[in-house]
């Protein structure tokens, strides 16, 4: 194995300027953040930045010699798409390294406008493929690709094996067990998904019912779980819900779980991944810090000794105490996934 | 006004290779435009291989209907790639791109193709970059609503592009891919050793929430709705709009009933008569169009707005 591997930058989310700043002082290398509408995937209240906190963002994290990413990763809607051109307009004008974006569409328009401007294609571009990113690649020149969490480890290399583009996986956070800009589970419920309105299970679609024996947890009316006492409740994300099939009710299409490949790490700088991203924007910067310090310390461990590297009982601790459900996953990088 | 043309997708569940030879030569007398053909959802599905769904292609393509196959929607491996490449090579059959990858090989072949739904074409910037690599027809994704399409076919013809749209309007609505086997999990089997088991299963497996209300369909590694999508309601509104053709995708019974009661529906619409076309018999679960009218999907057909 090459031993100048580079290490993948750790790309981390930042749901809010706290959040920005956490993941700058506990090591991260990029950060990820998006606009307040739905030009982008994590549209929720209270989250994502304005012209101000963005350029506040952008400074501090250029200071400390770190990248800041913007994501516009919902899909234009209908006849008027200058909202999503305006937000490439505000990050070409606000100096971010990259922009993020799933709708070929705006990436051309980008590219256009903006020759000068680097592209990353979003997970929301569901590219699983090299021939899909090397379409991307022609067309618009994007340096980047992210690719959704359906792959093993071997189809990941297979990808980098045969493109240009820098390959970009998930590593830590909660799990969309569907391939991201694939599904329409949140529209079908709930009239948004994250397509088109850059959401899953909207909040405001959730209602709690407090019974006598149970707690129900619904979205849109739809009975997406319930609790019996004593048991957690986790949010009504509906892929993650109890439901019945021929008679049997358990999580018929997901646990709530988080993935971890921290014990991959290895494996991962092996192959040639160029960056690992954290799933969080709608986390607390508390989290964001953790998360951030955790993973910074075990990628530099990984690229110092990786024949010796192995996970430390401090970091998963510290990982679990933050997993969705409490249970972490290595997901589809791990073969036998059910 | 243009006369709608009835379509049929591609079989999106897992049936033995007699039914679906069984299903195609019935098929090939119904009043179709196009028929689309081949394994779209999972490629451990191999009753038939590419070349029975090339030569199957044919032989209907002799029935004088357009015939084109339909891609693997989700690419994963280096044999999905190889699957897909003989496909796109086969010479005579045009491909419904399904994938970012197909339509790449498409465009390198210099084939026209259709662009299916997963494509997720939501504007028409999206739609001309998609036509200039090849496309000649579009299906719009499910979850877009009238109104939104009506936004985008406007523009269509304002920037004259020469491009055909086709709407998904008949069936369980496919609503998400994954890299996991929800039919396999089901078995507490392993996906690679899931045993086939989606044969059992010919319009897939209900999923019903805890009060059991019907909510999805498990299918292999798809994931679909239960309610049966249907814009019958609405086919005056969509030929007016200057939509092409509408797709009837196939289930296990009765897809001729539902076939011929489109056709009535349409030949209706340039007379006086309004027929009262009842196809929910042939449905095994609820009617539903929230989707075309920017509601939940799951709304079924005349239910009001349901409040957030």
């Amino acid at each position: 194995m090459p031993a100048t591997r580079p290490l993948p930058e750790l790309v981390c989310p930042a749901g809010s300027l706290p959040a920005l700043k956490a993941a700058v002082d506990n090591g991260a290398d990029t950060v990820y953040l998006g606009l307040k509408n739905d030009t982008n995937a994590r549209n929720f209240a209270g989250l994502n930045f304005d012209d101000r906190t963005a350029r506040e963002g952008i400074r501090y994290a250029h200071q400390h010699e770190r990248k800041v990413l913007l994501a516009i990763n919902t899909y234009a809607q209908g006849g008027d798409i200058s909202r999503w051109h305006r937000a490439i307009d505000e990050g070409a004008d606000l100096g971010v390294d990259a922009i993020i974006l799933a709708d070929i569409g705006l990436m051309e328009y980008a590219r256009r406008r903006y020759p000068q401007l680097r592209l990353h294609m979003s997970v929301q571009s569901s590219a699983t493929n090299y021939e899909a990113i090397n379409l991307a690649q022609e067309l618009f020149d994007i340096r980047r690709a992210v690719l959704p969490r359906v792959l093993t480890l071997d189809q990941v290399k297979q990808v980098i094996d045969h493109t240009q583009v820098e390959i970009e996986v998930f590593g830590f956070g909660s799990l969309c067990v569907m391939v991201e800009g694939r599904c329409l589970l949140s529209s079908y419920a709930t009239g948004e998904s994250p397509n088109s309105h850059g959401v899953c299970s909207p909040a405001k679609f959730v209602r709690w019912e407090h019974g006598s024996q149970a707690l129900g947890a619904r979205l849109n009316g739809i009975l997406i779980d319930e609790y019996q006492q004593g048991e957690p409740a986790g949010y009504p994300t509906l892929c993650k819900g109890r439901f019945e099939v021929e008679g049997d009710t358990y999580y018929a299409l997901e646990e709530p779980t988080s993935l971890n490949v921290m014990a991959m790490l290895p494996q991962i700088i092996d192959i040639g991944v160029a960056a690992i991203k954290v799933e969080g924007r709608q986390r607390s910067p508390a989290y964001v810090a953790q998360v951030t310090r955790t993973l910074r310390e075990a990628l530099d461990a990984a690229g110092r000794e990786p024949q010796r590297f192995s996970v430390k009982p401090g970091w998963t601790q510290a990982l679990s105490k933050l997993a969705e459900g409490q249970q972490q996953t290595l997901g589809a990088y791990n073969r036998p996934w059910k | 006004m243009n006369t709608l043309q009835l379509t049929l997708g591609p079989v999106l569940f897992y049936w033995s290779r007699d039914d679906i030879l069984r299903f195609y030569s019935e098929a090939a007398d119904w009043p179709l435009e196009t028929i689309y053909l081949g394994e779209a959802v999972c490629s451990r599905r191999q009753q038939l291989r590419g070349q029975d769904w090339i030569a199957l292609g044919k032989e209907l393509a002799e029935s004088g209907r357009q015939v084109v196959l339909s891609s693997l929607a989700l690419i994963e491996s280096e044999s999905d790639l190889r699957r897909l490449r003989k496909l796109v090579e086969n010479g005579d059959l045009q491909l419904e791109a399904n994938d970012l990858g197909a339509a790449r090989l498409a465009q390198q072949q210099g084939r026209p193709f259709v662009a299916g739904h997963h494509l997720n074409i939501y504007n028409a910037d999206t739609l001309a970059l998609l036509q200039s690599l090849g496309a000649r027809r579009w299906i719009p994704p499910v979850e877009m609503d009238r109104d939104t399409l009506a936004a985008v076919l406007q523009q269509v013809s304002s920037k004259g592009l020469n491009i055909e749209t086709e709407l998904f309007a008949w069936g369980r609505l496919p609503l998400a891919l994954s890299a996991r086997c929800f039919t396999a999990r089901h078995y507490n089997l392993s996906k690679d050793d899931c045993q086939f088991r989606c044969l059992e299963h010919p319009d897939g497996l209900r999923l019903n929430t805890r009060e059991q209300q019907a909510f999805l369909t498990i299918n292999g590694i798809q994931t679909m709705s239960d309610g049966c999508h249907s814009l019958l309601p609405h086919l005056a509104d969509i030929a007016a709009m200057g939509v092409k053709a509408v797709r009837i995708s196939p289930q296990w019974q009765h897809t001729e009933h539902v076939v011929a009661g489109y056709q009535q529906a349409i030949q209706a619409l340039n007379s006086p008569l309004r027929p009262d076309i009842d196809l929910a018999p042939y449905a095994d679960s609820r009617l539903v169009d929230g989707y075309w009218r920017g509601e939940a999907g799951i709304a079924a057909i005349g239910e009001a707005h349901a409040h957030s």
